[in-house]
C-alpha cells in the first residue's frame, strides 16, 4: 500500500530517518558485522594477536561435547517453556471466556506478572525453591523429596521453567482470550443444538480455528524461551549445576565476557543469528497466513 | 455463554481462582518477607503473615541498601531505572514516529533501503552482538552513563511498522487539505499527525515503559559503579551468594519496590496496554 498524494523535498526526508538509522548502523550493524568477522579469527588469550582461521572455531564449536549439551538443554528448556505456558494459559483462557461474573477481575489479576522483570521472577522463585530456607523446600521435604538444586541439575531446569513458564502465562492468556472472543458464537451455538458436549466444541471446532494463534504464541514463546530468558537463568542458576542449565545464549555471554573466549563466542553468536533469522521468517510467515484469513 | 451448565460455571471459577492464586503466591512471598526480620526469614519453615518490619526493611533498601553482597542504596537505583524506562519509551517513540512519516509521506531514494535496514534489526538482538555492541559502547565513551544505557536501545523494527500502518491509514484527503491551505510537511505532522497518533503513541508508550524497566542483559554489562546500577541489577548484585546468608528481608523489600512500578502502569493502563501488546506483536 501506497499513498498517493506525497510531500516533496531534497533533503527532510533523509533528516527524519536519520535518528534511526544513525543507531541501526552504530549499535546493531557495525556491532552485527564484527561478531561476523570475530567468528573467522583466533585471538590470543592477552588481545595482542589474532589470524584468520576460516572455519576453525565452528569446526570447534560443534566438536565441543559442552556446546552440544547446550543445544539440547536449549532445546528441552524452550519446548517445556513453551508447552506449559501454552497449555496452562489454554486453559485459563477457555475458563475466562466462559464466566461472566468477575471476566475483568479474574483478566487483571492473570496480566500482571508480563510486567515483572525476568530476572525478577527467577529471584522470587529461587526464594520460595531455596535449598536451605525455601518454603516450597520445607513442604516438598517433608513428602519425602530432597530438593536442592543446587546440586540436582534437574531440579535447576524445572526452576527456571518454572520461573520462566510463571512470567508468560500472562501473555499468552491475552492472546488466547482474544482469540477466543473472535470466535462466532453461532458455530458453537450450532453444535450445542446438535448435542455436542463442552469437550467435543472444544477438540472439533474452538481449538482448530485457534490454531493461528496457537502457532503465532509458538513461535513468540520460543523466542521468549531462547533470548529473554536469559535475566532468569543469570538471577538463579547461572548456567548451573555443571552447566545443566546453560542455555545457548547464557553460554554466548558466559564464553564471551566471563571466559573472554572471543572467537568462541562470536562464532555462537553466528549460529544465534541464524536461529533468529529462521524463526523471523516463521512468524513474518504467520502473518501472511492470517492476512489471508 | 452457550447453555446454563452450572457445574461447568463453577468448575470455570474453581480453576481461575486456583490460577489467580499460583499466579500471585510468589507475590505474596515477596511482600511477607519483605515486612519480616532476617531472623524470621532464616527459620524454617517461615511464616506466612506479615510481620511489623515493613517501614524499617522499605526504609533501609531505599536509604542504605543491604550490608553484605552490594551496598549501595535502592532509592538511586529507582531513580536510575525511570531515567532508562523513559529514555527508552520515549526516544524509541520519538525516532520511530518520524522514520515512519517519512517513509510513508516521502519518495525518495533508498526509501526501501531503509525501511529494511529498520526491518532487520529485529533479527539482531542484543544477545547475539554482546560483545562488539559493548565495544562499541565502551569507544564512544557511553559507559556508566544514561546515554549508555538508552541509546543503543532505541532503535525499533516494532514501532516504526506500527506507525508506518496507522499512518497509512490516514486518509489522503487530509494531506492534500493541508498542502491546498500551504502547510508544509512538518506543520501537517506537528497539525494532523500527531494528534491522530495519540492513542497509537499511549499504548506504545505503556509496553516500551516495561520493556526499558525491565532491561537485564545490557545494564548488566554497561553499568560498573553502584551509583549506576538500574534497580533490576541492584537485587541480583545484592544476593551474596549461598542462600541463608543474603540478607532476604532487604533483597525481597527491593523486588517489590522493582515490580511494583511496571506492574502499576499494566493495571492502571490496562486498556493502553492491552492495545500495545496486540499490535507490536505482529
Amino acid at each position: 500500500m501506497e499513498k498517493r498524494v506525497v510531500f516533496r523535498s531534497a533533503w527532510l526526508p533523509y533528516a527524519l530517518v536519520a535518528p534511526q538509522i544513525a543507531v541501526t548502523l552504530i549499535f546493531f550493524f557495525w556491532p552485527a558485522a564484527q561478531a561476523v568477522y570475530y567468528a573467522f579469527l583466533e585471538q590470543d588469550p592477552f588481545g595482542q594477536s589474532s589470524r584468520f582461521v576460516w572455519f576453525q572455531n565452528f569446526e570447534d564449536l560443534f566438536a565441543d561435547s559442552h556446546y552440544l549439551a547446550s543445544f539440547k538443554i536449549t532445546a528441552l528448556f524452550s519446548v517445556l517453556v513453551a508447552f506449559s505456558g501454552l497449555a496452562i494459559s489454554l486453559l485459563l483462557a477457555t475458563m475466562a471466556d466462559r464466566v461472566v461474573r468477575g471476566a475483568l477481575a479474574y483478566k487483571t489479576l492473570l496480566i500482571w506478572p508480563y510486567a515483572v522483570a525476568p530476572a525478577i521472577a527467577g529471584v522470587l522463585w529461587a526464594f520460595i525453591f531455596a535449598p536451605s530456607i525455601g518454603i516450597a523446600t520445607f513442604y516438598l521435604k517433608r513428602l519425602g523429596i530432597d530438593w536442592d538444586w543446587l546440586l540436582d541439575g534437574d531440579q535447576a531446569m524445572l526452576l527456571i521453567v518454572v520461573a520462566a513458564t510463571w512470567k508468560q502465562v500472562s501473555y499468552n492468556f491475552l492472546f488466547f482470550l482474544a482469540g477466543l472472543q473472535s470466535i462466532p458464537r453461532s458455530l458453537i451455538e450450532a453444535a450445542a443444538i446438535d448435542g455436542a458436549s463442552p469437550l467435543r466444541r472444544f477438540w472439533t471446532i474452538v481449538f482448530p480455528l485457534l490454531s493461528p494463534t496457537t502457532f503465532f504464541l509458538l513461535v513468540i514463546n520460543i523466542v521468549y524461551a531462547f533470548f529473554d530468558t536469559f535475566g532468569v537463568i543469570d538471577a538463579t542458576t547461572q548456567g548451573g549445576p555443571a552447566g545443566a542449565t546453560q542455555i545457548l545464549v547464557y553460554k554466548v555471554y558466559y564464553d564471551g565476557v566471563k571466559a573472554a573466549d572471543l572467537g568462541g563466542s562470536s562464532a555462537q553468536s553466528v549460529i544465534l543469528m541464524l536461529i533468529v533469522i529462521a524463526l523471523t521468517v516463521a512468524q513474518f510467515r504467520f502473518v501472511e497466513k492470517k492476512v489471508q484469513y | 455463554m452457550v447453555e446454563n451448565r452450572p457445574i461447568a460455571t463453577f468448575i470455570a471459577h474453581a480453576v481461575l481462582i486456583a490460577g489467580v492464586a499460583i499466579v500471585a503466591f510468589p507475590l505474596y512471598v515477596t511482600f511477607v518477607a519483605s515486612t519480616l526480620t532476617y531472623e524470621q526469614i532464616v527459620t524454617v519453615p517461615m511464616p506466612l503473615l506479615p510481620g511489623d518490619q515493613l517501614l524499617h526493611n522499605y526504609t533501609q533498601a531505599l536509604s542504605s541498601g543491604s550490608e553484605r553482597g552490594s551496598h549501595a542504596a535502592v532509592a538511586p537505583m529507582l531513580f536510575n531505572s525511570f531515567v532508562m524506562a523513559m529514555g527508552v519509551a520515549v526516544g524509541k517513540i520519538a525516532i520511530s514516529i518520524i522514520s515512519a512519516f517519512a517513509i510513508v509521506y516521502f519518495r525518495f531514494p533508498l526509501r526501501n533501503f531503509f525501511f529494511w535496514m529498520i526491518f532487520v534489526t529485529l533479527m539482531l538482538p542484543i544477545e547475539v552482538r554482546i560483545i562488539p555492541t559493548f565495544k562499541v559502547a565502551a569507544d564512544l565513551g557511553l559507559l556508566d552513563s544514561y546515554a549508555g544505557l538508552t541509546l543503543p536501545l532505541i532503535a525499533s523494527a516494532t514501532a516504526t511498522f506500527l506507525f508506518r500502518q496507522f499512518f497509512l491509514t490516514i486518509p489522503d484527503e487530509l494531506a492534500e487539505a493541508a498542502r491546498i491551505d500551504g502547510a508544509g510537511p512538518m506543520r501537517f505532522f506537528r497539525d494532523v499527525v500527531l494528534p491522530l497518533s495519540k492513542t497509537n503513541m499511549a499504548a506504545l508508550f505503556v509496553i516500551l515503559f516495561i520493556l526499558g524497566w525491565n532491561q537485564y542483559l545490557w545494564p548488566l554489562l554497561i553499568t560498573n559503579q553502584e551509583s549506576m546500577y538500574t534497580v533490576v541489577i541492584g537485587i541480583k548484585r545484592m544476593i551474596s551468594g549461598g542462600d541463608a546468608t543474603s540478607e532476604w528481608n532487604l533483597i525481597m523489600a527491593t523486588a517489590m519496590l522493582a515490580l511494583l512500578p511496571p506492574a502499576l502502569v499494566v493495571i492502571l493502563m490496562q486498556k493502553w496496554f492491552v492495545k500495545g501488546l496486540v499490535e507490536t506483536e505482529k
